[in-house]
């Protein structure tokens, strides 16, 4: 699965977030919302994490979303899938071409133990996710952070079973977009790594835009009849 | 040989947990060579810590387990390390089969039918695992298929590739306080549409802890790296 796909959603009629290198962000969005996130100077992983909005316990479940569809990666087409078997989005856009499943995040600790003890102050995506939940009110703590997406991250898998972290194969301006299919928690850390190409060496901002179809002027997402 | 604790038989079909202590290990043995079983790893001193599996992989740069290796939780530390293997592949990709997918693969089955026979599934058998020491479905995160072999193309795509030895077995070494769950019920992918989970016999046995010239610290600094937080919980009490 590399498919670029194009979307014909116009952004001028969405709701349009900017998100700075190392910032977080969490919000919900709501079953007929369409959700893209723009690579806005390239090569910028986005560390995306989904939990259902009415019941936290269920969320996004990275096995059993590649299991399902039999790849790793995603891109158009992807049912993104909960710890439930259930789909909470749908990936109608990429033009990117694939998302990485098994990276996850990076953190204090696992900086320490990827690039030396050393490394425990450096800001990271699990400290961003952790104080977007502390922050939120919504009573979410670590227990609820699972192994997520990273969108933009190119980290392809060898025949013999190696993991192979490689330099992005977004660029400025490439955008994956989704449909929401289930109200859910977005939980989102533009990824503030230094140690590895995974942002190119230069973490930078990324774009979020939300379509609303009950709006007159938010057209339904032509993929959804 | 180490020290036997104790022998367990995990039939096929059934699921099991324990606390492990450091020093202590793991010896799993597929009679069959045609078993899949179902792993899941927490500190059990402080059960918000778990079994990370992207850090795990990404600090190793693997795509699967297969002595020397570590298990390492989403602080940093090794729970515990794949020392001996005679498998060499083990999935984590694959996850966990579910109630739905059971039914759908073997057809309903029930306890009043079928009593101990009935079919079950990993996830239903972690719940219940967990639940035992008051974790539940969001202290359930990713699993590892030990014995299973699932591969991945130049695209991505998933292929199931089973190898069955009979006899094959592993050897874990607890490297912290580490609640261990398994559960012996069929892999996801494995496309087979009988019910025949596979038992495993098991040994809870002494090992020596990790030494400086230990095949999983020298594998890589990484593992160093993940061996030395772990035994910064042992302050005085290892090397």
């Amino acid at each position: 699965m590399n498919a670029i796909t194009e979307s014909n959603m116009d952004p001028k009629h969405a709701t349009r977030i900017l998100v700075q290198a190392g910032d977080h962000w969490l919000h919900e969005l709501h079953a007929g919302q369409t959700f893209r996130i723009v690579d806005l100077e390239g090569n910028q992983a986005v560390d995306t994490f989904f939990l259902d909005a009415r019941d936290t316990a269920e969320r996004y479940c990275a096995q059993t979303t590649i299991r399902e569809q039999g790849s790793i990666h995603l891109t158009t087409g992807t049912r993104i899938l909960s710890t439930r078997g259930r789909e909470m989005l749908r990936i109608v856009a990429d033009t990117c071409g694939r998302h990485d499943t098994l990276g996850g995040a990076c953190a204090a600790e696992s900086n320490q133990v990827r690039y030396g003890l050393e490394k425990r102050p450096m800001h990271n995506c699990r400290d961003s996710f952790l104080l977007a939940m502390a922050r939120s009110g919504r009573n979410l703590t670590k227990r609820d952070i699972g192994a997520n997406v990273n969108f933009f991250m190119n980290v392809p898998v060898t025949p013999d079973g190696k993991l192979d972290f490689q330099d992005g194969i977004s660029g400025a301006g490439k955008y994956v977009e989704m449909i929401v299919t289930r109200d859910v928690l977005v939980l989102i850390s533009n990824c503030p790594q230094l140690n590895n190409p995974c942002n190119g060496w230069n973490p930078t901002p990324v774009e979020l835009l939300v379509w609303d179809p009950w709006r007159p002027s938010g057209a339904r997402h032509p993929h959804v009849h | 040989m180490h020290k036997i604790l104790y022998k367990e038989h995990l039939p096929g079909g059934a699921s099991w947990s324990a606390r492990l202590r450091r020093g202590q290990g793991l010896r799993i043995q597929d009679p069959t060579g045609e078993a899949n079983l179902v792993m899941g790893l927490w500190s059990a001193a402080d059960p918000l810590e778990r079994f990370c599996l992207p850090d795990t992989l990404k600090s190793q740069r693997i795509a699967r387990l297969a002595a020397p290796c570590t298990l390492q939780s989403d602080m940093g530390r090794a729970l515990a390390s794949l020392v001996s293997d005679t498998c060499g592949w083990h999935d984590v990709l694959g996850g966990l089969g579910d109630h739905e997918r059971a039914v759908a693969r073997f057809g309903e089955t029930t306890y009043q039918d079928r009593r101990n026979d009935r079919l079950s599934n990993a996830r239903d058998h972690f719940l219940v695992e967990l639940g035992k020491y008051g974790l539940g479905e969001r202290d359930l995160v990713s699993v590892v298929n030990l014995f299973s072999r699932v591969s991945v193309d130049a695209a991505g795509a998933l292929h199931w590739d089973p190898k069955p030895m009979p006899g094959r077995g592993v050897t874990l070494r607890m490297e912290m306080e580490t609640l261990v769950v398994l559960s012996a019920t069929p892999h996801p992918l494995d496309p087979s549409r009988t019910w025949t989970p596979r038992g495993l016999d098991m040994e809870v046995v002494l090992l020596p802890v990790s030494d400086p010239d230990d095949p999983v610290r020298t594998s890589c600094p990484e593992n160093a790296r993940a061996l030395e937080l772990s035994e910064r919980l042992y302050p005085g009490q290892w090397p």
